[in-house]
């Protein structure tokens, strides 16, 4: 069992059909798969025991990836955009390395690793190669991908994939060769991002070309969904809102934009109005919300199209709520919310989400987080209604606990975000002396509008209760976020402290 | 005898199918064309194909036995069936999972 199975599988079935288009050019699936093949014998005539990569979207992701899979070498794409000093300390813990970089930074990177070679010519080497058979390992508990998490709450944890996490994943979501020959799906997240690797395996499984799109702009998305003719995209919610922001703000018309068909989100908490938003700029278009962590080889719930169309449908409050929900378990998966003591909860309690199934890996380089019983603790917060869909709160570490109660900071940020006054906002702990810990409240206004703090802790005091109101508001141009849109929670604690 | 183990490759010793195990009960023969499939590599097994065990596998398409303990993916096509301790393998149901990559 080997992830390389997905590319060679496409190969032998249609070696040339469009694969993948990156800048204008195109690669079939057999061009890709004997590059792969190429990649191997030069990754294990390396000696190296990792394959790295610091590039933003190429051809050199699948290659790279399925190359590292075929040779059995852990294949580990590093964040660009991490300062020097984190980069080589990461580089540290996976020596020795063979490293494939954009050759406009490579001179600064050459050093960084064993061996090293520019993207550019690691595609002319490997896109030109002579046909070969190539054997993979087949061991099901190699490590396919290792992937250093985004370390918002301390050093980046090196999260580890193997073969049979990502082969239960994709074998278990997609089926093979499902994609129709014209279809497309146009990838924006970062390579270094669970959600960059597995739209490049369940893209390449499904038979769906793939277009890159290296750097995102609201601008060259939609440029590029036009003129590729896309008809599937995954975005995450920061994208979403500045495409959202875009479309409004141009007064343009996309409710047909191109062949558009499908767009799937995730890899954070979406802000209601924008997908509200979202969901009436593209009336024809299928949304489907997808929750999944780096340890869960991506996406573990889903919240189909159907379920979208239900909600919006809904005069129940109880089925409106669940197009805020991130939609129920992959079959194979199974949830469970667990409370402090790990004691099971009902539906609508909420405490720890808890999750078990094949594709779940849980495990770093250091340690497994597996509990005896199987389940892996994701240290994300939520409930579950009677229907069994998940509903995200935040992070279990960043819960508020004023006076031994409970707080959830998307109580108090869910409200104040349908005010359309509000741009942005996060509530975060501060310390109190009285409660041991309090509210705390970072908040953006839309420019023009008016809202101040006494308005503010009325709604928070007549909606919610008087535990929510915040002790201390601050007014700011704006939250901070990673690359990839995660709030930086720790930066806006460090505001209050 | 038994050549069924997750994760395994195995080849048909009769056309050119070949399966990855997914899943599989602690033991079992698995058969293609009626003669026992082996590791994905090695020398094929003697035996005569049996035609009337000769009805193919689709690439891609995921083959169960009656209670889905065993499943296996066809990852290369062939015009051999598949069966495991005489009881014929049937093609599993697809995945109706809308696309979230």
């Amino acid at each position: 069992m080997n992830i390389s199975l997905f590319l060679s599988m496409t190969a032998e079935a249609c070696p040339d059909r469009q694969a993948l288009t990156c800048d204008g050019k195109t690669y079939t699936y057999g061009q890709l798969f004997n590059a792969a093949k190429a990649a191997a014998v030069t990754f294990r005539e390396s000696g190296c025991e990792y394959v790295a990569l610091l590039d933003t979207s190429s051809p050199a992701i699948p290659i790279t990836l399925f190359g590292a899979a075929l040779a059995g070498i852990p294949y580990v794409p590093l964040n660009y955009r991490l300062a020097r000093e984190q980069l080589d300390e990461l580089f540290a813990r996976i020596d020795p390395a063979y490293l494939v970089v954009d050759g406009e930074i490579a001179d600064q990177w050459s050093k960084s690793a064993r061996s090293c070679v520019t993207r550019q010519q690691f595609l002319s080497d490997t896109l030109s190669a002579s046909e070969m058979a190539f054997e993979a390992s087949e061991d099901p508990s190699a490590i396919a991908v290792q992937l250093f998490t985004s370390g918002t709450t301390g050093a980046p944890k090196a999260a580890i994939l193997r073969n049979e996490h990502l082969v239960s994943y994709i074998l278990g979501s997609i089926e093979f060769m499902s994609a129709d020959e014209d279809d497309a799906t146009l990838v924006s997240v970062p390579p270094y991002h669970i959600a960059g690797i597995s739209a490049i395996m369940s893209s390449i499984y499904a038979c769906r070309r793939i277009v890159q799109l290296p750097n995102f702009s609201p601008e060259e998305w939609i440029s590029l969904c036009t003129g590729e003719a896309v008809t599937n995209v995954f975005v995450v919610p920061t994208m979403l809102t500045r495409i959202v922001q875009y479309i409004d703000e141009s007064g343009m018309d996309v409710s047909h934009l191109g062949r558009l068909d499908a767009i799937a989100y995730g890899g954070g908490k979406m802000p209601l109005p924008v997908i509200e938003s979202a969901l009436a700029d593209f009336p024809e278009v299928a949304f489907t919300n997808a929750y999944g962590l780096t340890e869960t080889s991506s996406t573990i719930t889903v919240l189909s199209p159907e379920d979208h169309r239900t909600a919006m449908a809904s005069n129940d409050p109880g089925v409106r709520a669940r197009l805020g929900s991130v939609g129920r378990p992959l079959p194979a998966v199974e949830i469970e919310i667990r409370d402090e003591d790990g004691q099971p909860l009902k539906p609508n309690v909420p405490g720890e989400i808890f999750v078990r199934g094949p594709q779940v890996s849980g495990e770093y380089r250091e340690r497994s987080a597996i509990l005896a019983d199987g389940w892996f603790p994701t240290r994300d917060a939520g409930h579950l209604d009677e229907e069994g869909y998940l509903f995200l709160s935040g992070r279990a570490d960043d819960v508020i606990v004023r006076g031994g109660e409970n707080i959830s900071p998307a109580e108090i940020e869910d409200l104040l975000m349908a005010n359309p006054a509000v741009v942005d906002c996060a509530a975060v702990a501060m310390p109190s002396e009285e409660w041991g810990e309090a509210v705390a409240l970072a908040i953006q206004i839309r420019d023009g509008a008016e809202l101040d703090e006494d308005q503010i802790r009325l709604t928070i005091r007549e909606k919610l209760r008087s535990s929510r109101v915040p002790e201390v508001i601050r007014f700011v141009d704006e939250l901070p976020y990673n690359e990839t849109g995660k709030l930086l929670r720790r930066v806006v604690k460090e505001w209050f402290s | 005898m038994s050549n069924i183990k997750p994760g395994q490759k195995l080849a048909s010793s009769v056309c050119s199918t070949e399966v990855m195990v997914i899943k599989a009960p602690t033991a079992g023969l698995l058969c293609c064309g009626g003669v026992e499939m082996v590791a994905a590599g090695s020398e094929p097994a003697s035996g005569e194909k049996d035609d009337a065990l000769m009805g193919g596998c689709q690439i891609g398409k995921r083959y169960v036995n009656e209670d889905q303990s065993l499943e296996v993916l066809c990852v290369k096509a062939g015009e051999g069936s598949l069966s495991v301790d005489g009881a014929a393998l049937t093609i599993k149901e697809a995945n109706k999972i809308p696309s979230t990559d």
